[in-house]
């Protein structure tokens, strides 16, 4: 949690200014390894890299770990919830990941372990980490996106595509 | 399972992309947008675009983006073509920011490709062999004009009730007040006629009217540079949203503090919370319906400290005793600051008794509200009130009794000060006198009921979802409509004159003819004989004026869905025809009251109506003035700008009342307690108080979000926020169905558990198509007719489980924290 606080803080200093890629980049100091990989064109639908977040064995219930995906200019968090949720995976059906920038305005959001929500610091949004990230209360017009996920035999985590437009692109893949 | 779009990309706007200006037609705040259009088979690029940005670099907070909501593809000129909806970065209302509304403008238009909001009426309708069949213009016309003429000539143009619209934005403006008052209050004068939200036509403010004061007299800035926020029974994060973000929040940046009064914690509250600090904060959580009492305390502490601004009551307010009596159309008197006070004067006590509140929280809402800073100069305060206290006990002395404060502290047309409602719709009201309705008007809602009128036009009104007394009020309405269905069915294969002797027949007989003029095929529709399709803002042009007076035209970028039209050119349709018919009966003289509707265009009504009124506003001017526009009212033109008003009342001479002395008058706002028939046995007899709310996540009644699913995934049913005691004490859970049941009748709604809700206090979202909190609400009105919707009791049982789509929602609290 301490990380996502620090996000936060950052996030304040530098959005407000509107610095959102400082902010991003700040953010991925404390990234798992993504590997980036390019869309290619001609297809109907996007193609989303494939990357890896992280391990099922790395995460510890309610603390979320900040990833970027589909490129690291697009923060999120990978985060077991610790019961079974619509869209988790792994062993217990329990890990999911979501974007932070708030798909409002873009301000980067925090993760409040009280209530599993993301919130906004721009203007007072929240979106439940429990309910496939459906806004709780706010300003965006959409949920706030969530990356599909899957785990291979070794337990690793991967991120394979994402349920909405991330605030601040025309296509979630540059 | 949250409602995923699955939407990944989207079209990029190109160079050369039109731009259109939009003013929001949903609220008061008028948020500006800029709508893009460009042909289906052309795209902008990442560098080449219609923004002249890079779109391949993530974009920073605040920065421009198209969410899937702001686009779509809608008709131009019988073209597909692609929109995007954006935030107006330029605009000074909201500054790029959009609204969980107003932000799904694009998404919210008709489109045969898309097929959003399909629901949208395409052609006219009448009831026709059992079922409502589509017919042409002429055919509709034709029969609502028959029916009409008749009945009104063979009795009187009493037996015509109309419900229509009086605001601007969505199915209102200049443009189409404008025709409706034409038809109505000249080519007629119908007196039984209501507006789309209460149940006679009246203002919702006359004592604030009667003292002098207009209620919109400020400038949205007067936020930024204030002292303090005194807000009442409002949650402007929710219903006026960007006016509080982009204009409150950075008052309370600049160091302004917040009152809040409100029995029910919200967002706001919590919001300025976060952004002045708890302690710059002060929530008046009284007891339900006791603003008056407050705010007599108020006045009186203040007047007793002398924090008062002597100069400008010796100036601007009325100094001789008694100004206006008490009578029938004053439920109470006016006059000097001594004679208010007379009949006003409140303990601290007595107000802590009877608000629930502790003394020296009412005397701290003085303080900040009213006491001179330690340099000696006066403070400055903003007072902005809505529904909380105009839908609530005792509008007429509530609503002055709050305004003898801002005057007696001298905070009305100064910088930084105004005492103004915070609205609902936007406004834009252009119309003939309508004083041959009278004071107090017609309660129409109970002449229908007791079976008066005969022919009922409405005009983007759904009474079903918004009135009060709704459960008797729905019934009535449709006993006396299937009167006439029924006589049209037998008339089935007959001829014109055949069918219109059996309706006016029926009508003769108790039932009632009803007309529904609306964009989309109503609850109260349901009712109608003929319905006629119009159509929204950008669909046609259309001028409103904002909760600081600003007005804007906002551009027509696409057709109107089928064959649907503005309600003006609707309004002309049923005068050419009214007129036509009329002489076809010998009736020349009064067929020649319907001359004067040759318009083709939206413009033509505004040029008929607001422009003769206002020589200095064209179409062409405004235009010119994009989205900010021009604040009213318009005092000349000069180098190319319409020349505005900032701020009213700045010489100290106040008009609103009309008074030739141009003196402000304070109101002698004594307490009685619940003032509205039957309240006082219903708060005594019932266990819960239903409090009737409003969420950011709809507009108004639903009538476009019902078909949204990014809206109804998020509340299925409306919501009833409830107290998890409560819950726990009639057994119900997190999203059960339950009931709320009183002498009116009955609604539902899903129970939604609120850790900040007192014990005893429900709250219950408004005007939901799957629940209409009206249903519940008395017949009980002021002495002028004003509904108070916000004083509900009943009882609560469950109905059912919460079902698998209520269990998918997420049931969090909606307050913000910081981590």
């Amino acid at each position: 949690m301490s990380r996502c606080n620090k996000m936060v803080d950052l996030g304040r200093r530098h959005f407000l200014r509107g610095g959102a890629i400082a902010a991003a980049g700040a953010a991925t100091a404390t990234v798992l390894p993504a590997e980036q990989a390019r869309a290619a064109s001609g297809s109907a639908l996007l193609d989303y890299p494939a990357n890896r977040l992280g391990n099922v064995a790395d995460l510890a219930v309610n603390e979320p770990v900040d990833i970027t995906y589909p490129d690291e200019d697009s923060p999120g968090i990978l985060l077991k919830i610790g019961h079974a949720v619509e869209g988790g995976v792994g062993p217990d059906g329990d890990i999911v990941a979501y974007s932070v920038l708030c798909p409002h305005k873009g301000w980067l959001m925090s993760y409040r372990a009280d209530d599993k929500s993301l919130n906004c610091p721009g203007h007072f949004s929240r979106f439940d980490c429990e309910a496939g990230g459906q806004q709780i209360w706010g300003h965006a017009t959409q949920n706030v996106p969530q990356f599909t996920l899957s785990v291979d035999d070794k337990g690793d985590i991967y991120a394979e595509g994402a349920s909405d437009l991330i605030f601040g692109r025309p296509s979630n893949v540059l | 399972m949250a409602y995923k779009r699955q939407i990944d990309r989207l079209p990029i706007p190109p160079k050369d992309a039109k731009v259109h200006n939009v003013t929001c037609h949903y609220c008061i705040v008028g948020c500006g947008y800029k709508a893009y259009t460009w042909p289906r088979n052309k795209q902008g690029t990442l560098t080449e675009n219609a923004f002249g940005i890079n779109l391949g670099e993530q974009q920073a907070a605040d920065g421009t983006w198209i969410a899937p909501s702001m686009y779509n593809i809608v008709r131009q000129d019988g073209k597909d073509v692609h929109l995007a909806v954006v935030p107006d970065k330029d605009c000074v209302v909201n500054s790029g920011l959009g609204s969980v509304r107003g932000a799904r403008m694009a998404e919210a238009r008709p489109s045969y490709v898309t097929g959003t909001q399909q629901q949208r009426l395409s052609d006219p309708m009448m009831w026709r062999n059992g079922v409502w069949q589509p017919t042409s213009w002429d055919d509709a016309l034709d029969l609502v004009a028959r029916v009409t003429a008749r009945v009104v000539t063979q009795g009187s143009e009493d037996d015509l009730v109309v419900s229509m619209f009086d605001h601007g934005g969505s199915a209102g403006g200049y443009e189409n007040t404008w025709a409706t008052g034409k038809l109505y209050f000249e080519s007629m004068k119908v007196k039984n006629c209501r507006i789309h939200n209460r149940p006679a036509y009246n203002s919702e403010v006359h004592s604030t009217r009667d003292m002098g004061v207009d209620e919109l007299n400020y400038a949205y800035k007067d936020y930024e540079i204030t002292d303090t926020i005194f807000m009442i029974g409002a949650n402007s994060l929710e219903t006026q949203t960007n006016l509080f973000l982009n204009h409150m929040v950075p008052g309370m940046r600049n160091g302004a503090c917040f009152v809040s009064v409100d029995p029910r914690r919200t967002v706001t509250i919590n919001a300025a919370e976060e952004v002045a600090g708890k302690e710059n904060v002060l929530h008046l959580a009284i007891n339900e319906g006791t603003d008056m009492v407050l705010f007599n305390a108020l006045f009186t502490h203040i007047v007793d400290n002398g924090w008062v601004d002597k100069d400008f009551i010796a100036n601007s307010t009325f100094q001789g005793g008694e100004a206006t009596p008490l009578d029938d159309g004053h439920p109470a008197g006016l006059g000097s600051l001594d004679y208010a006070l007379d009949a006003c004067r409140t303990s601290l006590a007595d107000a802590a008794e009877i608000c629930g509140v502790s003394e020296a929280d009412i005397a701290k809402a003085a303080e900040w509200i009213a006491k001179p800073k330690d340099d000696g100069s006066r403070r400055t305060c903003v007072t902005a009130y809505e529904k909380g206290i105009i839908w609530g006990n005792d509008n007429y002395r509530t609503i002055g009794a709050l305004v003898n404060i801002g005057l007696a502290t001298g905070n009305i047309g100064r910088e930084g000060g105004g005492v103004c409602r915070l609205g609902g719709h936007q406004e834009g009201y252009y119309r003939p006198s309508d004083a041959h309705v009278g004071r107090p008007a017609e309660y129409v809602d109970q002449l229908l009921i007791r079976g008066g009128g005969k022919i009922h036009h409405v005009w983007a009104c759904d009474h079903h979802k918004t009135t009060l007394n709704a459960s008797e009020f729905k019934r009535v309405h449709k006993r006396r409509a299937d009167m006439v269905k029924e006589a049209m069915d037998y008339a089935a294969g007959g001829t014109r004159e055949q069918l219109v002797d059996a309706i006016v027949g029926a009508v003769n007989g108790g039932g009632l003819f009803v007309v529904d003029v609306d964009i989309i095929h109503s609850q109260i529709g349901h009712n109608a004989h003929v319905i006629l399709p119009a159509c929204e803002a950008n669909e046609m042009n259309l001028t409103s004026m904002n909760g600081e007076r600003r007005l804007r035209l906002s551009e027509k970028y696409m057709d109107p869905y089928g064959n649907s039209r503005p309600d003006c050119l609707i309004a002309a349709g049923v005068a050419q025809n009214m007129e036509r018919v009329l002489r076809e009966m010998g009736n020349e003289a009064y067929a020649d009251q319907f001359k004067g509707y040759d318009w083709q265009t939206e413009e033509d009504a505004f040029m008929d109506g607001y422009n003769k009124g206002n020589p200095e506003v064209t179409y062409e001017r405004l235009r010119a003035m994009g989205n900010n526009g021009v604040q009213e009212p318009v005092s000349g033109y000069a180098d190319g700008k319409l020349i505005g008003t900032e701020r009213l009342y700045t010489d100290g001479q106040f008009t609103r009342h009309g008074r030739e002395d141009k003196k402000a008058l304070f109101c002698a706002a004594k307490w009685r307690g619940w003032q509205a028939a039957g309240k006082a046995r219903e708060k005594e007899t019932h266990k819960y108080w239903i409090n009737n709310v409003r969420a950011n996540i709809f507009w108004q009644n639903q009538f476009l979000d019902q078909d949204i699913d990014f809206i109804q995934d998020r509340f299925p049913y409306p919501f009833i926020e409830m107290n998890e005691e409560d819950m726990a004490e009639e057994g119900i859970a997190a999203g059960d169905l339950i009931e709320i049941s009183n002498g009116n009748g009955a609604t539902q709604g899903m129970a939604y558990p609120t850790d900040t809700a007192k014990r005893g206090h429900v709250a219950m979202v408004f005007g939901s198509p799957a629940g209409s909190q009206g249903n519940v609400v008395s017949p009980g009105v002021n002495e002028l007719v004003l509904p108070d919707y916000k004083h509900t009791w009943g009882n609560i049982r469950k109905i059912a489980n919460a079902t698998p789509r209520v269990k998918a929602v997420s049931f969090k609290s909606k307050e913000y924290r910081s981590a």
